[in-house]
């Protein structure tokens, strides 16, 4: 069930009244089902998929909590007759246990993850080195995989470091892991905002429903008259890079970016919304991620749930660890900027990679990866240089304008990075890419170019008010949260603002037939 | 703890390090100057910081962030 | 509590402007069939009748091309419709028919053959040009329900903002001239004339299954029991055009079926002769489809064939159906003088 279908609608219909006439105790209850029912949907696999990461991550979770309970009672009876040094081997052999129970789950839930995001490219690969027919063609990510196995993956990881205790009901595990807004795409979630409050009762606020009705609207209005329409432009650009080069590359790098950000926060919008609307808070997965400063500010402020899982729960560990830290010691010899240096630049490249690698199976995704690490790696380098520059010129540095264009910069770096996510190959990427810088036909572009790309100037001009007005709302919102404002105006105001946005949708949108049904990006991670 | 906030400014120069209390959740201190920190802060006090101590919390001001390596220096011994 | 009337009335106002905004744009941007693709028009016409019918037609462009019910009423007095389409399959013919039966019992329905050979929707157009113009109620949704291709949605039929809302910006004058008006009528109680001449070539040869669908034959099945339900004969015919070709194995399993039910069925192609067609006059695109001189043909035959075996009454002289036709009649002739003026 994709967000842009009658089915979702009717889904949300259905479930909105039944879960609040529904006594308050049996509400999360009411819930699972709707999940399972979403779940069973999307496909049998899936479900199946999903109850295997349920089950082994209860079983692990219990079992993890199980040895601290018992490591604690081991030692505490041995304080009076042993010494020290037994206790504490007796508290590393418990530990080794954990660690054991940990990494059997790690590796059933990212083994099932990796073959089938993985599964299709090997087949080939094995068939390319050894003959015979390609296996695993046939397998397609399911619904929203990459994103439950890193919430409930996370959650597990939180109970072996003992930040929360370990659920004792795997039915509100399973409601955690299935539920169903974040099965489109995302955000990640964690178990200690998102997964306690599933299980609270939740009664109906009118003003809440209006809160979330707006934010959904909104999310498809996002979705359906800006991103699905530029989408169309942006295939037909990627789909010949040998013949849309120089300056159409230009033109796919605005659109494309345009395209992506009111796709992906429209998703979350519509998500969130939806998540308000049964009185659960799921986490904020972006704040204006365009008037970033830098890259690495960007990646604080887009897809925000998954940068911090990564930083939790690898970067943050690994530049840590023990061979980490005996890595850096042992590049002491090399000078102490090195040897500090290390871990910074080996989790930061490690970590972009998996990222890179977590978005798709393709190398291009690899590339794309590293090449933002390494991106984020250089401006900390420079910042002593920046520095200087800013000590130089101090009024200039503080002026609107400098801002204006280190945003500028930002977005047109990460847009000449995200060319890689465009085309199948790295090589079409980086031929596309510099031919912006040797090829000048913005006449071609004019001149017919842009209209060859299947929207008509009607569609560019709708498309383009539908940017302004994203952009005239994020520089309202740093003033203060939009919907806020609107509420506070009253029902009547609201239900205005609502229903213009949903008659420009139904006017504007496209949807239906002879569009082709809509697909969220992000859905396909 | 004058040797923390030497760290610190080390890092980051042009930050009040005794008042501020939001260095991780105003941005000022990023994932890559956390885990320079923590580097530093192994070389300087001989504390190792475990990954789950690596939160907000205790990195958001040089109090907590000193009331951390007292802790796990005490708990090493 | 006063204030919270004033909400509510307030909501009640926005959803009121904003629906009826909504229904005014989707007004605007459905297509209007009235100068261009006038097929789509004629569904709605029907509605639009003060007069009852003896006898109804229902089928594709052979009914609706090939019957004169002003010839008819002329010569014979015989009151008539037609509610036919361009590929109008046999599940939209049934729910028309079902349509036409709220508001009327005609004596004698007759149904044209020719669209039995598709068994499944064809085309999303012809689709819309069917069902646009059908009047809300059971027959409407049973007729979407049957017909929808891949890719369609229910929805969309209800509320034809959802499938055109992408003509927002190919608007022409049409649009805005029927925006709130129907305009004329552009058929002759569901007739619609043609006066060109391009005789008959050879045509060409297709493959083809020798059976006709099954789908096709049930709903041929469900006509037949309508029918008789509320009294009516079904004439089941093949109307005179040669092209797309009639098969005999088709035509051998409609007379069984039409021997098995007691309905009688004319394959008129076998009456050419006797009707007088003749393909290097009578037609406007190389024997598919007749002329007006054709359709007159047919229909003083077809017209003597209904009252001999029907016994029709002779409905001349009554005064609403004298007016009625007189009018038609007219405009039938103007148009014909017109259309041939222009060729």
């Amino acid at each position: 069930m994709l967000f842009p279908s009658w089915a979702f609608l009717l889904f949300l219909a259905v479930l909105v009244p039944v879960y609040y006439l529904v006594p308050k105790r049996i509400q999360w209850i009411v819930l699972l089902l709707a999940n399972a029912v979403f779940v069973c949907f999307a496909g049998f696999l899936g479900a199946v998929f999903m109850a295997v990461t349920i089950v082994t991550v209860y079983a692990a979770s219990r079992a993890i909590d199980a040895l601290f309970v018992r490591q604690r009672e081991t030692i505490a009876a041995m304080k009076a007759t042993h010494t020290k040094e037994e206790r504490k081997a007796a508290r590393l052999r418990f530990e080794k246990k954990r660690r054991l129970v940990l990494i059997v789950c790690l590796i059933l839930n990212f083994g099932i993850l990796f073959a089938l995001k993985y599964g299709a490219m090997l087949g080939r690969l094995s068939a390319g080195l050894f003959g015979g027919k390609p296996f695993g063609q046939d397998l397609a990510l399911t619904m929203g995989i990459s994103f439950y196995t890193f919430s409930t993956v996370g959650y597990l990881l939180d109970v072996y470091r003992e930040s929360v205790p370990a659920e004792k009901n795997p039915l509100k595990l399973a409601l955690f892991t299935s539920f169903f807004p974040l099965l489109v795409q995302g955000p990640i979630t964690r178990w200690e905002t998102v997964g306690k409050t599933l299980t609270e009762p939740h009664a109906f606020d009118g003003r809440r429903f209006l809160s979330a009705s707006l934010r959904i609207a909104w999310g498809y209005w996002k979705k359906l008259i800006v991103a699905d329409r530029l989408l169309v432009a942006v295939k037909a650009l990627c789909a010949r890079p040998g013949v849309y080069r120089g300056d159409f590359i230009f033109v796919e790098m605005l659109l494309y970016a345009a395209c992506l950000y009111a796709d992906f926060t429209g998703g979350i919008d519509i998500t969130i919304g939806v998540g308000e609307m049964l009185g659960v808070s799921i986490e904020e997965n972006f704040l204006r991620p365009y008037f970033s400063k830098s890259i690495s500010e960007y990646w604080r402020r887009w897809h925000i749930t998954l940068g911090e899982w990564f930083k939790r729960y690898v970067y943050y560990p690994l530049s840590v660890s023990k061979p980490m830290r005996a890595l850096s010691k042992g590049t002491r010899r090399l000078g102490v900027g090195v040897s500090r240096r290390v871990p910074v630049y080996l989790a930061t490249l490690l970590v972009w990679a998996l990222t890179g690698a977590w978005h798709g199976s393709n190398l291009t995704f690899l590339v794309w990866g590293l090449l933002n690490g390494v991106v984020i790696l250089l401006s900390e380098e420079l910042k002593p240089l920046y520095a200087r520059f800013h000590a130089r010129f101090p009024r200039l540095t503080e002026s609107a304008f400098y801002r204006g264009f280190t945003v500028i910069r930002t977005v047109l770096l990460l847009s000449s990075l995200r060319i890689l996510d465009c085309y199948g190959t790295v090589r079409d990427a980086f031929s596309s890419f510099f031919s912006m810088f040797t090829t000048w036909n913005w006449g071609a572009v004019f001149r017919g170019g842009i209209q060859s790309l299947g929207l008509s100037y009607f569609d560019y001009a709708v498309a383009f008010s539908g940017v302004l007005v994203m952009f005239a709302l994020s520089l309202v919102q740093r003033k203060g949260a939009i919907r806020k404002r609107i509420l506070k105006r009253g029902t009547v105001c609201s239900v205005c603002v609502l229903l213009v946005l949903i008659g420009t949708i139904l006017i504007f949108g496209r949807y239906g037939f002879g569009f082709d049904a809509s697909q969220f990006i992000y859905n396909r991670f | 703890m004058e040797k923390l906030l030497d760290i610190l400014r080390e890092l980051h120069p042009e930050t009040d390090f005794e008042t501020e209390t939001r260095l991780v959740d105003g941005g000022i201190l990023a994932s890559f100057d956390v885990v320079m920190l923590i580097t530093r802060i192994e070389e300087e006090f001989g504390v190792v910081i475990p990954a789950k101590e690596i939160v907000p919390k205790n990195f958001n001001s040089a109090a907590a962030l000193f009331a951390l390596i007292t802790r796990i220096g005490e708990q090493d011994d | 509590m006063k204030r919270n009337l004033l909400v509510i009335g307030g909501v009640v106002l926005a959803c009121i402007v904003c629906f009826g905004a909504l229904f005014a744009v989707s007004r605007l941007v459905a297509p209007k069939y009235h100068d261009t693709l006038i097929d789509g028009h004629l569904t709605g016409e029907y509605y639009r009748e003060t007069t009852d019918h003896d006898v109804l037609f229902v089928g594709d462009c052979e009914v609706f091309e090939h019957f004169s019910p002003v010839t008819l009423y002329n010569e014979y007095g015989i009151t008539s419709y037609i509610r036919g389409g361009a590929q109008q399959l046999v599940w939209h013919s049934y729910y028309l028919l079902e349509d036409a039966f709220r508001t009327e019992t005609p004596k004698v329905v007759v149904y044209n053959v020719l669209a039995l050979k598709y068994g499944e929707p064809q085309s999303e157009a012809y689709n819309r040009l069917n069902l646009d113009g059908m009047r809300f109620g059971r027959a409407k949704l049973g007729a979407i329900r049957a017909g929808m291709t891949d890719g369609e949605d229910f929805m969309s039929y209800l509320f034809p903002l959802l499938r055109y809302h992408d003509r927002i910006d190919k608007l022409s004058k049409e649009d805005w001239t029927y925006w709130f008006s129907d305009g004329d009528p552009v058929s002759f109680k569901g007739y619609v004339m043609h006066t060109g001449v391009d005789p008959a070539t050879e045509t060409p040869k297709e493959p083809y299954d020798p059976k006709l669908p099954e789908t096709s034959m049930a709903w041929l099945e469900r006509i037949a029991a309508l029918c008789e339900t509320h009294g009516t004969a079904l004439v089941l015919i093949k109307s005179p055009s040669i092209y797309p070709e009639w098969h005999a194995e088709w035509d051998a399993e409609i007379a069984a079926f039409a021997k098995s039910h007691g309905l009688r069925y004319d394959n008129m192609i076998a009456e050419n002769d006797a009707i007088g067609i003749d393909m290097q006059t009578d037609t406007y695109d190389q024997g598919q489809h007749l002329n007006v001189s054709g359709a007159e043909k047919v229909s003083r035959w077809f017209g003597a064939v209904l009252q001999k075996e029907y016994g029709l009454r002779d409905h001349r002289g009554e005064a609403a159906y004298d007016a009625d036709y007189a009018a038609l009649t007219e405009r039938y002739e103007n148009e014909k003088r017109r259309l041939s003026e222009g060729n």
